[in-house]
């Protein structure tokens, strides 16, 4: 019974970790038409800039000041990188993401090593918050909960309740005549780039600490930011969260699952063969992602709630 | 004589090698109507996006004394210059309310008309206020369109082919719109096939054939011109 409650707690956190990360992504995909190959690497650059503003300060103030420093960063790039190279076309935009992911993942070696840096939970929060059934639950994962919620709340009510969100909305599907109507288009989508790169540098704030902080964290979470991303449906924040939660919780689940092949053929009365047997559901836990991406792209290429196809 | 509020001086558009405008010539008074007619293809829509910044100009456009070719479109607007497209671009997911606010430029600045008073002179819109816009009808939309533009407060308007694909009541109702806009004091550059339409409102109607103004002249002269609607604009 516990771990069916603290599966479903951890699911539902993982999964609004995912959210944070490719809400911005999937923002980002309807403004240039194109997936953002370096957004898991802003992601990885709010860890690092966390790990080192805590070092010097705490981890409360590096918890505002490192997504709007990525945030900082992300918007430099749209304005004097992608900006010009948007002219050339979306295969000129997609090997600039690919360059600029691979630039920062250098970057990051070069600065920090290339092993993982002692990023950890603040000591405020690091208690355990109620006991259930004998276990114990970490109080930083229910921080990571309520930070998660608070985004997504603020999220909503700025893109759907204030003029600026609706300009936003707007612009992402009419731009041209969002700008024929006095609103700065260009200054608009430096401002989307940018927040979508804060609030994936949010994520790697508050995920650093919580899962690893090292050189490998991008390229081991963009794979999977870009298939909530497709899954959802390119382009649509209410997917890409269903998708978020969707693996969130079947990963999560799937890793708390003791059984092995051997005891599903013992339970179908087949006879175990050794080495099939031997395989875990555990261990297939990292292939769910990808499997959903081929799956949605055979039989639903829009995603789950997404408009045009890829 | 008062200076002309909009002049368009030897104006060239290009689509990638096609040279789609080859020097057009314009000039409007503030407050005044033209009519822009032509056959299908002429480039009159053209002539309006490369106004609006939205197709590269070459040429020179010279809006209340400044000039605005290789402007941004959101300075060109903020300039007073206001566009409805030929592809209407409402906002579907959102309300006609909501489209309208996104019409206002500046929150600070109020303009000719609020929100309430638009959805007063507009029963239609104002008994859908709070719909999605995606819902209306073709007349509503194009109505909202040119609405919403007018929350932005422009002293010239460019509207293209606004009755297009509309039933004939409709179309009626959207001459009396944009003149009751000219009355407003508002300058207008209609871009328009029905003839009925555009001679009712124009004070002056411009002709384009092959991306150049073929013709210039009051509707009173046009009317007696068989030739020039026999060469330009008959199919
Ligand atoms: N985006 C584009 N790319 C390439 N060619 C275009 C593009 N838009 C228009 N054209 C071409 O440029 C010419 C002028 O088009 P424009 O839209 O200005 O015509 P128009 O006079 O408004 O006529 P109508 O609205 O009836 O089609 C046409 O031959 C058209 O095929
Ligand atoms: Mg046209």
């Amino acid at each position: 019974m516990e771990t069916i409650v603290f599966s479903l707690l951890n699911g539902v956190i993982y999964g609004l970790l995912l959210f944070m990360l490719s809400s911005g992504l999937t923002l980002i995909f309807s403004m240039m038409g194109v997936l953002n190959f370096a957004h898991a690497s802003f992601y990885m650059l709010g860890a690092y800039f966390a790990y080192s503003i805590a070092g010097v300060t705490n981890f409360w103030i590096a918890l505002i000041l490192a997504p709007v420093l990525v945030g900082l960063v992300g918007a430099a790039v749209e304005k004097w990188g992608l900006r010009s190279v948007h002219a050339n076309g979306h295969v000129a935009e997609l090997l600039f993401t690919f360059g600029l992911a691979y630039l920062i993942d250098e970057v990051v070696k070069i600065i920090w090593g290339r092993n993982a840096v002692d990023y950890r939970v603040p000591e405020l929060l690091d208690f355990p918050m109620f006991e259930l059934f004998g276990a114990q639950y970490p109080a930083y994962r229910v921080f990571i909960l309520l930070v998660s919620v608070g985004m997504l709340a603020a999220l909503w009510f700025i893109l759907n309740r204030t003029r600026a969100g609706l300009i936003i909305q707007a612009a992402l599907t009419h731009p041209h005549m969002v700008g024929h109507l006095g609103h700065n288009v260009p200054r608009i989508f430096m401002s989307v780039f940018g927040a979508g790169c804060a609030l994936a540098g949010l994520a790697g704030v508050i995920g650093g600490n919580y899962l690893v902080t090292d050189p490998a964290m991008a390229v081991q979470m963009g794979p999977i930011v870009f298939v909530v991303v497709v899954v959802g449906g390119l382009g649509s924040l209410t997917g890409a969260f269903l998708a978020a939660m969707l693996l969130g919780l079947m990963q999560t689940f799937a890793v708390g699952i003791d059984a092995s092949f051997a005891d599903i053929f013992g339970w179908l009365g087949l006879s175990a063969t050794s080495e099939l047997g031997g395989i875990t559901i555990a261990s297939l836990a990292p292939m769910i992602p990808f499997l959903m991406l081929v799956l949605i792209l055979m039989v639903r290429p829009r995603g789950l709630m997404g408009d045009r196809e890829l | 004589m008062t200076e002309p509020m909009l002049t368009v001086k030897d104006l060239h558009a290009f689509y990638g090698k096609s040279h789609v405008l080859r020097g057009v010539h314009m000039e409007i008074m503030p407050g005044e109507v033209i009519a822009l007619l032509g056959r299908n293809g002429v480039g009159r829509s053209t002539t309006a996006k490369a106004i609006m910044g939205e197709v590269p100009p070459k040429g020179e456009i010279t809006f209340k004394g400044q000039r605005i070719d290789g402007l941004e479109s959101y300075r060109i607007a903020h300039l007073g210059l206001g566009y409805v497209p030929e592809s209407r671009d409402i906002f579907p997911m959102m309300t006609v309310r909501e489209n309208l606010i996104l019409g206002i430029k500046d929150m600070k600045k109020p303009g000719r008309w609020t929100i309430e008073e638009m959805l007063e002179m507009f029963p239609n819109l104002k008994e859908r206020a709070d719909n999605l816009a995606g819902v209306l009808s073709g007349g509503e939309k194009q109505m909202l369109t040119m609405c919403r533009t007018l929350m932005g407060n422009p002293d010239l308007i460019i509207i293209d082919e606004p009755t297009e694909g509309l039933a004939p009541k409709i179309v009626q109702q959207v001459g009396d719109m944009i003149a009751d806009i000219a009355r407003a004091g508002v300058a207008i550059l209609l871009v328009e096939q029905k003839l009925s339409i555009a001679l009712r409102i124009a004070a002056r109607v411009y002709v384009m054939g092959h991306g150049e103004i073929v013709y210039e002249g009051t509707p009173e002269d046009f009317k007696t011109r068989a030739d020039i609607r026999k060469e330009w604009l008959e199919v």
